[in-house]
């Protein structure tokens, strides 16, 4: 478990943070100049805090009330930088087998071969890193911070440099390593859909403070929405069941309490449980029946708020049968024509098409 | 006689240079300490000083009675004045900051977060130094070792200076062909020696500029 608190000030920045991740992955999320990158390189012991504390678990890296900063070496800790930084001088193999030297045998943990099977780079071994694409670098730069097996993984954005059919490619090996070699991993994103999808935790950064910490679902629901460009990636998550998958028209059909979820794309397991990220922008509020809309998912809600000021939305917040809340974006204008209050109850209209298959773990899309 | 005698100064000076050169440019590069420009100047001095005041210098520092000369000489048994020695380590002063340009910017040009992904990993700066910086510098490093090769075979304000003009032992091919043109005949001599100084020259600086080029080649593939 990694604990952080720190401060620290450079020229016009502030960072004042604190924060606990367990295991599993702990997402760092906000938009750029937050302060992610720099928090992370305060856990690699790259940058030096003004004040505060770091520990893991019960290794203290940094104290600075007591004088302790471990070097950066010391700390057991791999980082993955958002443009891999392999050494472009020593071939793949190289490259994945630097930090073993200095791993003492007895915390070897992570295994070689189950590293390049994860990450599926064994036929890049020989190659020098000039010759790979961004999506293989990426890979190598996991398996490396990988095979020092570290007692802490830092991902700086790891996907930030990748197009998004290599996203979708890396995504999967990010959730294998999560699950198969028991790492603790902080994730730093700007991408709800990856932090929805990862994270267990998620630490909403803002101006150098925490803004939010909890559940996915708790940090990345709207705060507010006079924020307007921060509407677009607000979300709510909603927890389903794989049901049946319909291999005709390519979709999966996912049971929720409130209904039934088309979601784009054939989910690996049926049955199993999913979770699904719906954007705020995305979610169409009816308080008729029966109409002919290409929308065919229609989730049964109780309107439990209605947020709105002088700007042009509103906010609506749904409590769906289940439990889950839904959060849906309109304009006031529509929101007073339709006379929607606390209490009404509604019909919310997602379009499957909207819904991220980056947000969604497994989910295949089948081409033609 | 002088072309062999410029030659074992020029790589002397050179090979013993280069650590040092190496130390420097790392230190430039990569650290902030108080001074650092104080030191930066000082590096660069030799290049800015007329090459009669470093051979002065020298021979204040590192003559038979300078602060340093003496010490050396008794403790140690090294001789500078009226020397090859002397030769070489006017050759080496006057090259060096040549050396350190060209090796810090070529250690500038590394991503610091490369080195820093290598301490992550574990490695401690020593190692990181060894393992990264150093092979991904190394064509700067030969290119800077060429450019104050060929300055060394060129120098010669400071190494009269320092050394005198003693043939067989301080008298390297600028000092050589300097007392042909003092010589009546002597024009085929300095002739035939400025055409090998050049030949000598050109062959330096090609090499600098192929493993320059082939450096920043590296570095973006």
């Amino acid at each position: 478990m990694i604990s952080v608190a720190v401060k620290l000030s450079r020229g016009d920045f502030a960072l004042d943070v604190a924060f606990e991740g367990g295991g599993g992955v702990t997402g760092l999320f906000g938009p750029s100049g937050c302060g992610k990158t720099t928090v992370i390189r305060l856990i690699a012991g790259l940058e030096r805090p003004d004040a505060g504390r770091i520990a893991l678990g019960e290794r203290v890296l940094v104290d600075t009330a007591a004088g302790i900063r471990l070097a950066p070496h010391r700390r057991r800790i791999g980082l993955v930088f958002q443009d891999a930084q392999l050494f472009p001088h020593l071939d793949v193999a190289t490259n994945l087998a630097y930090g073993r030297h200095f791993t003492p045998k007895a915390l070897r943990r992570v295994e070689r071969r189950a590293v390049i099977e994860v990450l599926g780079i064994g036929h890049l071994l020989t190659r020098r890193p000039g010759t790979l694409s961004g999506g293989e670098k990426q890979r190598v730069a996991i398996g490396r911070a990988l095979l020092m097996s570290p007692d802490l993984l830092l991902m700086d954005e790891p996907l930030a440099a990748l197009d998004d059919q290599r996203k979708l490619e890396i995504l999967p090996f990010i959730e294998r390593l999560r699950d198969e070699f028991a790492i603790p991993i902080v994730y730093v994103s700007h991408s709800v859909e990856e932090v929805a999808r990862l994270a267990s935790t998620v630490v909403r950064l803002d101006h150098g403070r925490v803004a939010r910490i909890g559940t996915p679902a708790e940090v990345l629901a709207p705060t507010a929405l006079v924020s307007t460009t921060g509407r677009f990636e607000a979300i709510s998550v909603l927890t389903g069941r794989v049901g049946r998958l319909d291999h005709d028209y390519g979709v999966s059909i996912v049971e929720h309490p409130a209904g039934r979820i088309i979601v784009p794309g054939l989910l690996p397991t049926e049955g199993a449980e999913v979770r699904i990220a719906v954007k705020a922008t995305e979610v169409t509020l009816s308080l008729g029946h029966g109409d002919r809309s290409s929308v065919r998912t229609a989730l049964a809600g109780r309107v439990v708020r209605v947020d709105t000021d002088h700007g042009p939305f509103a906010l609506v917040t749904l409590e769906l049968a289940g439990g889950d809340r839904l959060h849906a974006y309109a304009t006031r204008l529509a929101v007073d024509d339709l006379g929607l209050d606390a209490g009404d109850e509604v019909r919310a209209l997602v379009k499957a098409v909207s819904i991220d298959e980056r947000s969604v773990p497994g989910l295949r899309l089948v081409a033609e | 006689m002088a072309i062999a005698l410029s030659l074992k100064v020029g790589s002397i000076a050179t090979i013993a240079a280069l650590p040092v050169a190496v130390a420097v440019a790392w230190v430039l590069a990569r650290r902030d300490f108080w001074g650092k420009s104080l030191l930066d100047g000082l590096v660069h001095l030799p290049l800015v000083l007329p090459p009669v005041v470093t051979g002065y210098a020298l021979l204040v520092l590192f003559g038979r009675r300078g602060v340093f000369g003496a010490f050396l000489a008794d403790h140690l048994g090294i001789v500078f004045s009226f020397r090859w020695t002397g030769a070489a380590l006017a050759a080496g002063v006057m090259g060096f900051p040549l050396m350190v340009r060209a090796i810090r910017l070529s250690i500038e040009a590394i991503d610091v977060r490369i080195e820093q992904a290598a301490a992550t990993l574990g490695a401690p700066p020593i190692w990181v130094f060894a393992t990264v910086t150093l092979p991904l510098a190394l064509r700067g490093i030969a290119a800077g070792a060429v450019l104050a090769f060929a300055k060394a075979l060129g120098e010669f304000g400071a190494t009269i200076t320092f050394v005198s003009n003693i043939p067989g032992q301080t008298q390297t091919i600028p000092a050589a062909i300097y007392t042909y043109t003092q010589t009546p005949g002597g024009e085929a001599g300095a002739l035939k020696l400025s055409l090998v100084a050049a030949a000598i020259a050109l062959g330096a600086l090609i090499i600098s500029e192929v493993s320059v080029r082939r450096a920043r080649h590296g570095a973006t593939a």
